[in-house]
């Protein structure tokens, strides 16, 4: 068996290969699904907003499938939504997609997994990426999802709770992620 | 649903969130325990970017895209896999590429270094592997570069590339270095790799085979992303 290759830091010149083109326009006007606006900043040990840093996003599409040859449901696909964005930071160090709420996907053992949003972290400075899930506050089935309830400090749950509001009638989520610190976001192991 | 997951993420071969000998991991990783998730559908699918139509020319960083005219520099040519850890090709898989130039400058509005940009080049490509997980690309041998890390400290030529794979969990970003650098082991982001075998897996080796007559030098370079997770009763192919 060969051992993966180590990782290594983005380095601040990231965007030269990977954010010359803005890839965090999801949803066409075809896409099936709520339209909505995710949008934060992430912060590091000092509360500080980080502007050298990649947010990539991966989602199942409005029906609760993901583009993918591994998932194998009878969901309908939607050929104008293939669920990934990447992006870099605004003058303000805000990232920003611009996508349409996933619907629910299964889960372990017969479970349903609530909405949410994969989510991948690299900056300069971060040495290794960093996983995170995005779930919507305003969800009820939230309450039943096995990666929230495991876990087990409420407070640091609420680190994977994006929260909605509005602006110029579009939706909103808000979701800050801090690296380190209070309030610290909860990254996995996976 | 049954799902076939991936190996977790090998502890040994990355290097840790926070390295002190690297000023900004120090603030920029987290602190507490990563929470173990047990991978699901959201996992094991990812990102394939199998439609994805790259443009002439973007495997070959030595030319202008908008003028044609040549990069200055020593012309390298770099070839390699992408393999899993069963050594299983990873095929199709899109491969994204930045560098610094010769002069181990970066094509960026950040980089400040006093030396010469060169108009010819970008510093950016990519491209995808083939069937049998195999990737080539032409670019100009980056140079070395200042950094404000510590005092004097320089890093060594390195190329940046990013890799997919097939899931969402195989994603990798890394730098690769090149054979006789008198400055890698000084070079704290490499040296943040644990162990001994971990760093040597960022090494490019030259390769003679690969190297074209009257033209350019070779490099090869090799990578591994993680494999799926083996079922007990599979049977013989
Ligand atoms: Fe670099």
């Amino acid at each position: 068996m060969s051992k993966e290759t180590p990782s290594q830091t983005v380095g601040p010149f990231y965007s030269i290969g990977m954010t010359r083109q803005p890839m965090n326009l999801m949803a066409s006007a075809s896409t099936q699904g709520e339209r909505i606006c995710i949008e934060g900043q992430v912060l590091d040990g000092d509360g500080v907003p980080i502007p050298d840093v990649m947010v990539e996003i991966w989602q199942a599409n409005g029906y609760g499938r993901y583009n993918h040859p591994d998932d194998k449901q009878e969901k309908p696909l939607d050929k104008s939504f293939t669920g990934w964005g990447r992006s870099g930071t605004d003058a303000k160090c805000f990232y920003r997609f611009e996508t349409i709420k996933p619907g629910p996907v299964p889960g372990n053992d017969g479970a349903v997994q609530a909405p949410h949003i994969n989510v991948v972290i690299f900056a300069r400075g971060m040495l290794v990426h960093a996983f995170t899930r995005i779930y919507f506050a305003d969800e009820p089935a939230n309450g039943d999802d096995a990666v929230l309830n495991s876990v087990k400090n409420k407070a640091r749950r609420k680190t994977l709770l994006a929260q909605r509001g509005e602006r110029d009638g579009k939706i909103v989520y808000r979701f800050d992620i801090r690296l380190q610190g209070g309030g610290e976001t909860v990254f996995f192991d996976m | 649903m049954e799902i076939k997951t991936y190996n977790p993420r090998d502890w040994r071969s990355h290097p840790p969130y926070s390295f002190k000998d690297y000023g900004s991991s120090v603030k920029r990783g987290p602190l507490k325990k990563l929470l173990p998730l047990k991978q699901t559908l959201s996992e094991i699918t990812g990102p394939l970017f199998s439609d994805i139509k790259l443009a002439p020319g973007e495997n070959d960083l030595t030319r202008s895209a908008d003028s044609g005219k040549e990069a200055m520099g020593e012309r390298i040519i770099v070839v390699g896999r992408v393999l899993d850890e069963d050594d299983r090709p990873v095929p199709n898989t899109l491969i994204e590429i930045w560098q610094a130039n010769a002069a181990g400058r970066y094509h960026h509005p950040v980089d400040q270094h006093n030396a010469p940009l060169d108009p010819n080049f970008s510093g950016a490509g990519r491209c995808v592997t083939n069937e049998r997980g195999e990737y080539r690309y032409l670019t100009i041998k980056p140079g070395a570069y200042p950094w404000l890390n510590h005092s004097n400290a320089w890093r060594p030529a390195h190329i940046h590339l990013s890799f997919f794979g097939p899931a969402f969990v195989t994603r990798l970003v890394t730098q690769f270095f090149f054979p006789g650098d008198p400055l890698i082991p000084l070079d704290p982001i490499f040296n943040s790799v644990p162990t001994k075998a971990g760093r040597q897996r960022l090494m490019a080796s030259y390769a003679h085979d690969v190297t074209e007559p009257e033209f350019a030098l070779g490099y090869r370079f090799d990578v591994v992303l993680r494999g799926r997770q083996a079922t007990p009763f599979e049977g013989p192919q």
